[in-house]
């Protein structure tokens, strides 16, 4: 019987990695193909290369018409911080007006906030483009983060809300005793209180912003404004898949950060998505 | 007594400088937008020039003179349709398999989540490119077992369904979700269950589907919504085209298309209005299904 058992279980591991394997198959051997040398990428099939080469990582880094993969970083790195920032203070305050605050309409507003959610980006982004355009913001990382700043991303403030309703209110009544005002129990109670809700704001900005193509596309459009990810399809239109080797590089290397976030920060993202049904 | 009340008063306006930053946001970036993209919508807009009224014209048109549209809405409504119940066939058949204690849990759960977390970048989408490509490492596959398949991105029966596939493989978000319901659901009533001599298979259908099914509304309307406005996969695949022969023309690339390659913003405002309301529409239709299906415990 316990052997029965047993023997169930190993059963359900190997089918369980052998689902893994098959899934992360692709981006495995995008790893193993840029590690290959070219005259061997189509006849040498198997993930483990029998010889490797940096060579696709240096040439791909040259990047397109003199310009590098060292500003396409800089370009998107510079796009993700200002984001996180604009998403962490003005969720925040927003989100601590609605968790504890009472003012007038604040029911209404905050179903508004909710109807703000689940308006889709499409509907949006054509008056958008027209203002951002008459302010002109083209070519600019404006559009992309001023928004950020004033919490237009509801589900940040959303999940901030769910947090702070679920501190003590004792805390800001001892805090409210002892004579602090709200703007010092937000920066000295709540702030320090809700951090595990910025890392998640910090986390899911930083991977969104990071993939996202959309925006980019649409506002970032001169060569030494280019994104690590604008970089990418400029670099398959330029080379079409001719240069597959240093292609695939720079793709597996722009996945890197993204994966880096998830390894340090799993349990963030594992309960984000639980708690609220964030993507 | 008088600087009391000032003090009152500046204070009931606290809360409101807090919400001053999302209050600008949503007039600037939602509110005024929504409403102008809805004027937009009835008129012939090219961008450069002033907006000319036409009336319900691009409605119109859409929907008897553009045989494209018509196309772009068939792509994105079989893709939505095959896609997501797939996905969440998948998300749920593992979550189930990972809940029955066997360990690894954790290793696992992220794992599987890795694509979702990727899936939607151009990296992978160039990817998905060479994997379904003549050469890729899917059609090496089918043909060890002597299928031979021409390249998936190249063929217009094919293409679709390499993104599909691409959908699919993002099980591990709504995985997640499923995981963290099945832990909401009671011990107790297995083992009651149990005691009343209910096997595997009648407390799955008795007891774990009825008490995920909320889980499950939530998880497909979720990502049906996500799946309506995809954008990126078949951009990067087909070249912004939505090619070959537009069998990859999603409703939102042939919108961009229209707005921001042939600048007739109005129409493409109007596009993304049918869209609005297609997507209200089925998610009406899911939420007004639910209490035939969806089981709420009071």
């Amino acid at each position: 019987m316990a052997l029965a058992i047993r023997y169930k279980k190993l059963v359900l591991h190997a089918l369980i990695i052998a689902g893994v394997v098959t899934m992360l198959y692709p981006v495995l051997w995008m790893l193993s193909t840029s590690l290959k040398p070219s005259d061997m990428m189509f006849t040498d099939y198997s993930l483990w290369p029998k010889k490797i080469t940096f060579d696709h990582y240096i040439n791909g880094w040259k990047g397109i018409s003199r310009i590098t993969f060292t500003t396409f970083y800089m370009n998107s790195l510079v796009l993700v911080f200002t984001a996180i920032i604009g998403n962490i203070v003005s969720c925040s305050l927003a989100a601590y007006a609605f968790g504890r605050l009472e003012f007038k309409g604040k029911k209404l507003m905050f179903s508004l906030m909710l109807i703000t959610m689940m308006i889709p980006l499409h509907v949006l982004v054509i008056p958008q483009y027209i203002m951002f355009n008459k302010l002109d913001w083209m070519n600019t990382i404006l559009p992309i983060v001023v928004p950020k700043f004033f919490a237009t991303e509801g589900f940040f403030v959303f999940l901030t809300i769910q947090f702070i309703r679920s501190l003590p209110r004792e805390l800001d009544q001892a805090a409210t005793v002892d004579g602090c005002g709200p703007i010092r129990i937000y920066t000295k109670v709540i702030l320090p209180l809700i951090v595990p809700a910025i890392v998640t704001t910090t986390i899911f900005t930083f991977i969104w912003t990071w993939n996202d193509f959309f925006s980019q596309l649409l506002y970032l459009t001169g060569q030494e404004k280019l994104t690590v990810t604008l970089a990418l399809r400029m670099f398959l239109d330029a080379m079409g898949d001719s240069a597959l080797g240093s292609l695939f590089a720079m793709s597996f290397l722009s996945i890197v950060p993204v994966f880096l976030m998830f390894l340090f920060f799993q349990r963030f993202i594992v309960e984000g998505i639980a708690t609220s049904g964030i993507k | 007594m008088r600087t009391e009340a000032a003090r009152r008063r500046r204070e009931s306006l606290i809360p409101y400088l807090f919400l001053a930053p999302w209050l600008i946001g949503v007039l600037a970036f939602s509110a005024v937008p929504i409403f102008t993209s809805l004027y937009l919508s009835f008129t012939n807009y090219n961008f450069i020039g002033t907006p000319d009224w036409i009336g319900l014209r691009n409605y119109i048109t859409m929907f008897t003179d553009d045989p494209q549209y018509l196309q772009s809405l068939k792509v994105t409504l079989m893709y939505v349709f095959v896609a997501v119940p797939l996905e969440l066939a998948f998300a749920l058949g593992l979550a189930l398999l990972l809940n029955r204690g066997i360990g690894g849990l954790g290793i696992y759960r992220s794992l599987y989540y890795i694509p979702s977390l990727i899936g939607g970048s151009v990296a992978i989408a160039i990817l998905w490119r060479q994997v379904f490509g003549a050469e890729g490492i899917v059609n090496k596959t089918l043909g060890i077992f002597g299928i031979d398949m021409p390249s998936w991105i190249g063929t217009p029966s094919h293409a679709v369904w390499a993104l599909i596939l691409l959908k699919v493989w993002q099980f591990g978000s709504p995985m997640i979700i499923f995981l963290a319901g099945l832990k909401q659901i009671p011990n107790d009533f297995y083992e009651a269950s149990s005691l009343d001599g209910a096997g595997r298979w009648k407390q799955f259908t008795h007891i774990t589907v009825p008490m995920l099914t909320p889980i499950i509304l939530f998880n497909a309307i979720m990502q049906m919504i996500s799946a309506f406005q995809a954008f990126t996969p078949a951009y990067v695949i087909s070249d912004g085209t939505g090619g070959p022969v537009n069998s990859t023309l999603f409703y939102t690339l042939y919108l961009y298309q229209n707005g921001f390659g042939n600048f007739q913003m109005g129409y493409a405002s109007s596009m993304a209005w049918v869209l609005f309301i297609i997507i209200g529409i089925f998610t009406w239709l899911a939420f007004k299904s639910s209490n035939k299906w969806v089981h709420y415990d009071n």
